[in-house]
């Protein structure tokens, strides 16, 4: 297997909130050179490695939302949200215009056809829009969001998934309050979930866990760090395992099992 | 370019070309060796190793600066044992010299290790005196004459017949004090410069980026600190010199050899891109091609200073 760096070129771009942007970039026979183990080209929860700008000397992790298209010609799509410089360059990077993007990258969620309860926060609630699509619309997901200006690919998750729930931190829209809660009633009312697929900040994944341990159902987390090379080598993104040990968010992960994660460290 | 020749020669050992990559950022080669053959390289310094597996320091561990980054990983690695186990025999699969790096707590535990090392068989040993990120040892033994050359001589009794190449600090006021130190206690090659100590803070929530407070800085911004310092030893000892610091181009890795390189490292290039050590050789083959040089190895020492 050999991983590729490539020129793509962005053939969609849409602001979905004041700060989030959609891109979708055309990727040629990326996925063709990404073929794993399992025979699979690319799983929800990978990422790509966008280098943004020549001035900057990191590239900015950006998990995949979805792709579509052929091994030989196909497209992802991203969902960013600009918080620095980086992101801001790429976030005005026009239609046409072509980024340099390394992927797909790192250890993506580990799925049977489901259902799965998903379980997303803020900018980490697109990639699992990949899960929904990969889980064969089976699945029912929790999506929690600042505010309602804030909520972001309803209508996506709509089309995609049995049942969608809203939480707000504000109540603006749906539950007020964090989505622990509902993964907590959900748990107590269906039993037949096959797993809990969660990404979002980590306060909220710990939570997550919480509730998927007591209820006894796995639990996998898609964690965030600072990164560098994004491919396993410099090591820079270690985050702490319960065991003692230390995994590397690109290359381990950036999706865990939750019982594996030390949540206190 | 196929005019020029590309080999050239550091401390007796032969590398096909004088780019290598830079410890610490290529772990043990098994991550690029997915992007191309590694055998295209001079050489692979790998991640640095310590006597026992070592966790690191806590995240964030890197940060991004004006031309440069920081970085406080601080020594993360399994360990010389696991190393010559699992990483060594995969890293002999390629033809590209191998070499390892080292850190220790003791001058003794230099001594284990590089005794380890060359029974192994590694081509050549880095000996770390210089990172910035550990508490024991570390910047401790590469900011002090006489701590340097103790390292230095203990390395190259358990040695054997395995060059030893000491890695060398920018943390100091005078750095040919401790070249010569080196030079003295027996050392085969030079290794310059290891990161630039450094820190920077998040102004909103007053907090240091990095978990450690402070990191070591690499990257473009370090570049002419690495040409001046190169230049320095290259004058004061006259052991060959491994050249690194913000190379990311054939111009860069040109400059630290006129300035007295025999071979120049690629590192923090290598995160934005992975073909970054490619380039380089490639861009310093036009180099010497367009000066109707035969060779790359005769830019080394070439500056003519003012």
């Amino acid at each position: 297997m050999m991983k590729v760096e490539q020129k793509c070129k962005v053939i969609a771009k849409e602001w979905l909130t004041q700060d989030t942007v959609s891109m979708t970039l055309n990727v040629g026979d990326m996925l063709y050179h990404a073929r794993t183990v399992a025979g699979q080209r690319i799983y929800p929860g990978q990422f790509v490695h966008i280098k943004c700008g020549d001035g900057l000397l990191l590239r900015r992790p950006i998990s995949v939302c979805f792709w579509k298209g052929t091994a030989e010609e196909g497209t992802i799509r991203i969902v960013f949200e600009v918080k620095g410089e980086g992101t801001a360059w790429l976030a005005r990077r026009p239609v046409g215009h072509t980024v340099d993007v390394l992927g797909p990258l790192g250890t993506g969620f580990q799925t049977t056809p489901g259902p799965y309860l998903l379980v997303g926060g803020g900018i980490g609630v697109p990639p699992l829009y990949a899960c929904a699509c990969y889980t064969g619309c089976s699945s029912t997901a929790i999506l929690g969001f600042r505010s309602k200006e804030r909520a972001i690919l309803l209508d996506e998750f709509d089309s995609e998934c049995i049942d969608v729930k809203i939480a707000t931190d504000d109540g603006s829209l749906g539950y007020h309050g964090f989505v622990d809660a509902l993964v907590r009633q959900e748990l107590e009312k269906k039993h037949h979930y096959q797993g809990i697929l969660a990404c979002g900040p980590k306060p909220m994944l710990k939570s997550v866990a919480k509730v998927a341990a007591e209820f006894n159902v796995p639990c996998q987390v898609s964690m965030e760090e600072r990164m560098g090379c994004g491919v396993g080598a410099c090591l820079v993104c270690a985050t702490p395992m319960k065991d003692g040990t230390v995994k590397h968010v690109c290359k381990d992960g950036p999706v865990f099992n939750a019982r594996e994660v030390d949540w206190d460290a | 370019m196929p005019d020029v020749k590309l080999s050239v020669n550091l401390a007796g050992v032969t590398l096909k070309n004088p780019v290598v990559a830079a410890s610490g950022t290529f772990g043990f080669g098994r991550e690029y060796s997915q992007f191309y053959d590694l055998s295209e390289l001079g050489g692979i310094c790998a991640k640095g190793l310590t006597l026992h597996p070592r966790n690191g320091n806590p995240a964030p561990r890197i940060a991004e600066t004006p031309m440069g980054i920081l970085n406080s990983v601080g020594l993360e690695n399994p360990g010389v044992d696991a190393f010559i186990k699992e990483e060594l025999p995969f890293l002999r699969r390629f033809d590209t010299k191998v070499i390892a790096n080292i850190s220790g707590n003791t001058p003794e535990e230099y001594g284990v290790m590089c005794e380890k090392l060359s029974a192994a068989g590694v081509d050549m040993i880095e000996v770390n005196i210089s990172c910035p990120n550990v508490k024991a040892g570390g910047l401790a033994y590469g900011t002090r004459p006489e701590l340097a050359a103790e390292v230095t001589e203990t390395a190259k009794k358990h040695a054997g017949g395995v060059p030893v190449m000491v890695k060398l600090s920018p943390n100091v006021t005078d750095v040919t004090e401790i070249a010569r130190a080196v030079e003295g206690a027996g050392a085969d090659a030079l290794s310059l410069i290891n990161t630039i100590r450094g820190m920077r803070i998040d102004i909103s929530t007053r907090r240091p980026v990095l978990k450690m407070n402070t990191g070591g800085l690499s990257g473009p911004a370090v570049l002419p600190v690495a040409v001046r310092m190169v230049w320095e030893a290259a004058q004061a000892v006259s052991l060959p010199i491994l050249g690194m610091g913000g190379v990311a181009k054939g111009e860069d890795a040109a400059q630290l050899m006129l300035a007295g390189a025999s071979a120049v490292a690629v590192g923090t290039a290598l995160f934005a891109d992975p073909f970054a050590p490619l380039k380089v050789r490639d861009g310093l083959a036009e180099i010497a091609g367009k000066q109707g040089l035969n060779g790359v190895s005769a830019l080394t020492g070439g500056v003519k200073p003012w």
